[in-house]
C-alpha cells in the first residue's frame, strides 16, 4: 500500500492584484472577471527564479514542517513543463541541492494539470513493486512566464507555484485505484508551439481563434471553449470509473478536490456531475491556477483548516494540457 | 425544448443587459456585454439545462438567439 505522508507548497513572493491588472487593462471589468475565474491575486516568479528553485523551496519547507530527512528519500518525481534546462532532468539537479543520496533515482516528467494524479500514480507503483519506499514528488509551473503581456485572460487564471509530497509505505492518506485518460488529438487547444523541437525559432505569428481571442505562437495559448468542452465530456465519466474501480458509492465520498482551473469551470462541473456544494471544494482566490500544484496546495488547505478528517474518503482528480486526465480515491487514516 | 425558455435562460447569462433587450432576433454579437467569457457562459447553460455541447465556433457561426436555439435543437 502507498500514501502520502506529507504535503507542504511554496509560492513566489511578487503577487499581481486584479487592482493591478485593471491598470493595465482599464477597459477591462476585473470586478466580473475576478468573479467569473475566482481569483484575486495569484503569484509571480522572479525573472530569476525557476520551477526549479520553487520546488527546492517546496521541498525544504516540507522537510521542516515534517521532520524529514532528505537522506530517508529514495526516489524524486518532478512534474514540470517549465523546466531548468532542455537537459538534464531539474530532478537531477535538485536530488543534489535537496541532500538526497545519490542512490535515490530522479527523472522529470512533463504534464500540466493532471500531473498531480499521475505523480501519485507513478509514486504508488514504485512503492508497491518495492523498487522505492519514500518518494519525493514535486510539482511546480511558471506559466506566468509563458504568457504574452497584453493577454489578459490567462494572466488573471495563472499563478506561479510549487509542491511537494511524500509518498511513503505508511502515512496518513491511502491512495487508492486510479481511472486516466489521454486525447492527444487535443494538443493543439493548450500549447507553446516554438521554442522546442519542433520549431526552435520564434515565429512571431498570431492569429484569431473561434472565439475572437488571439493565437500567439510564442506563448502560452489556450483554447479556453475547446478546453471546457473537453473537462465537461471527460470528468463526469472519469468521476463514475473512479468510484467504480474503488467500489465506492457516490454518496460515501465525504469530499472532492478537483484541479483548481477556474471557478465557473469548477461550477460548471459540479453541475454537470450532480455533486453537492458542501462536498466540492473551490478555492483559487489567492494562488490563481497553479496548474499540476492545485491539488495537492487543496489537500494541504483542507487539512490545515480541518476540512479533511480521519475516516474520510476524498476523490481527486486533474485534467488538462494533453489533452490528459486522472483521479483517484485519497482514504484518510 | 422550448424557444422562450431558451432565451431566458440565454438572457440569464447576461449581468448588465436587461433581459427585454434579449430577443429571437436579437444580434447577440452586437451587444455591448457580449465576450467570450458570455459565450462560455452559454456553453455551461447548454451542457447543463439541455445536455447537448456546442463549440465556440459554432456560436460565434450564429447570428441571432434564435439561430443558436435551432442550432441546438438539431443536435
Amino acid at each position: 500500500m502507498a500514501y502520502i505522508k506529507a504535503i507542504s507548497y511554496y509560492l513566489p513572493e511578487t503577487i499581481l492584484t486584479n487592482e493591478a491588472l485593471v491598470e493595465e487593462f482599464p477597459e477591462w471589468s476585473v470586478e466580473k472577471v475576478a468573479a467569473k475565474v475566482g481569483v484575486n491575486t495569484r503569484h509571480l516568479t522572479a525573472s530569476n527564479e525557476t520551477a526549479g528553485d520553487m520546488a527546492e523551496k517546496a521541498a525544504r519547507k516540507l522537510f521542516v514542517e515534517y521532520h524529514v530527512d532528505p537522506s530517508t528519500i529514495d526516489f524524486v518525481l518532478l512534474c514540470t513543463q517549465s523546466p531548468d534546462y532542455f537537459l538534464p532532468s531539474t530532478a537531477c539537479v535538485l536530488q543534489d541541492r535537496l541532500g538526497i543520496p545519490t542512490t535515490a533515482g530522479a527523472f522529470d516528467y512533463n504534464l500540466g494539470c493532471s500531473g498531480c494524479v499521475y505523480g501519485m500514480a507513478v509514486a504508488k507503483g514504485l512503492i508497491v513493486a518495492g523498487i522505492a519506499k519514500n518518494i519525493l514528488l514535486l510539482t511546480s509551473e511558471t506559466y506566468q512566464k509563458y504568457l504574452h503581456p497584453s493577454d489578459k485572460s490567462n494572466r488573471s487564471i495563472f499563478g506561479d507555484g510549487a509542491a511537494a509530497c511524500l509518498i511513503s509505505t505508511e502515512g496518513f492518506a491511502e491512495i487508492g485505484k486510479f481511472d486516466f485518460g489521454t486525447d492527444g488529438s487535443g494538443y493543439r487547444h493548450l500549447i507553446v508551439e516554438t521554442g522546442a523541437s519542433r520549431q526552435k525559432e520564434r515565429t512571431g505569428r498570431e492569429s484569431t481563434d473561434d472565439d475572437g481571442h488571439v493565437r500567439r505562437e510564442d506563448y502560452l495559448y489556450m483554447d479556453g471553449s475547446a478546453i471546457f468542452n473537453f473537462t465537461l465530456d471527460s470528468v463526469p465519466v472519469m468521476m463514475e470509473n473512479i468510484l467504480a474501480k474503488n467500489q465506492i458509492d457516490k454518496d460515501a465520498v465525504d469530499y472532492y478536490i478537483f484541479h483548481q482551473a477556474n471557478k465557473f469551470m469548477l461550477n460548471t462541473i459540479r453541475k454537470v456531475c450532480a455533486l453537492p456544494k458542501d462536498k466540492f471544494y473551490i478555492n483559487l482566490e489567492n494562488t490563481g491556477n497553479t496548474v499540476s500544484s492545485t491539488v495537492l496546495i487543496a489537500l494541504k488547505d483542507c487539512l490545515a483548516n480541518g476540512t479533511l478528517q480521519k475516516g474520510m474518503n476524498v476523490m481527486v482528480t486533474g485534467f488538462g494540457v494533453g489533452l490528459s486526465w486522472g483521479g483517484t480515491m485519497l482514504k484518510f487514516q | 425544448m422550448e424557444l422562450n425558455d431558451f432565451i431566458a435562460n440565454f438572457a440569464d447569462q447576461f449581468d448588465e443587459t436587461d433581459a427585454s433587450e434579449i430577443q429571437a432576433d436579437t444580434r447577440f454579437h452586437d451587444l455591448e456585454e457580449w465576450s467570450s467569457l458570455t459565450a462560455m457562459g452559454i456553453i455551461a447553460m447548454v451542457r447543463t439545462k439541455y445536455d447537448k455541447a456546442v463549440t465556440g465556433r459554432e456560436i460565434r457561426d450564429c447570428e441571432t438567439v434564435e439561430d443558436i436555439f435551432n442550432m441546438i435543437a438539431a443536435k
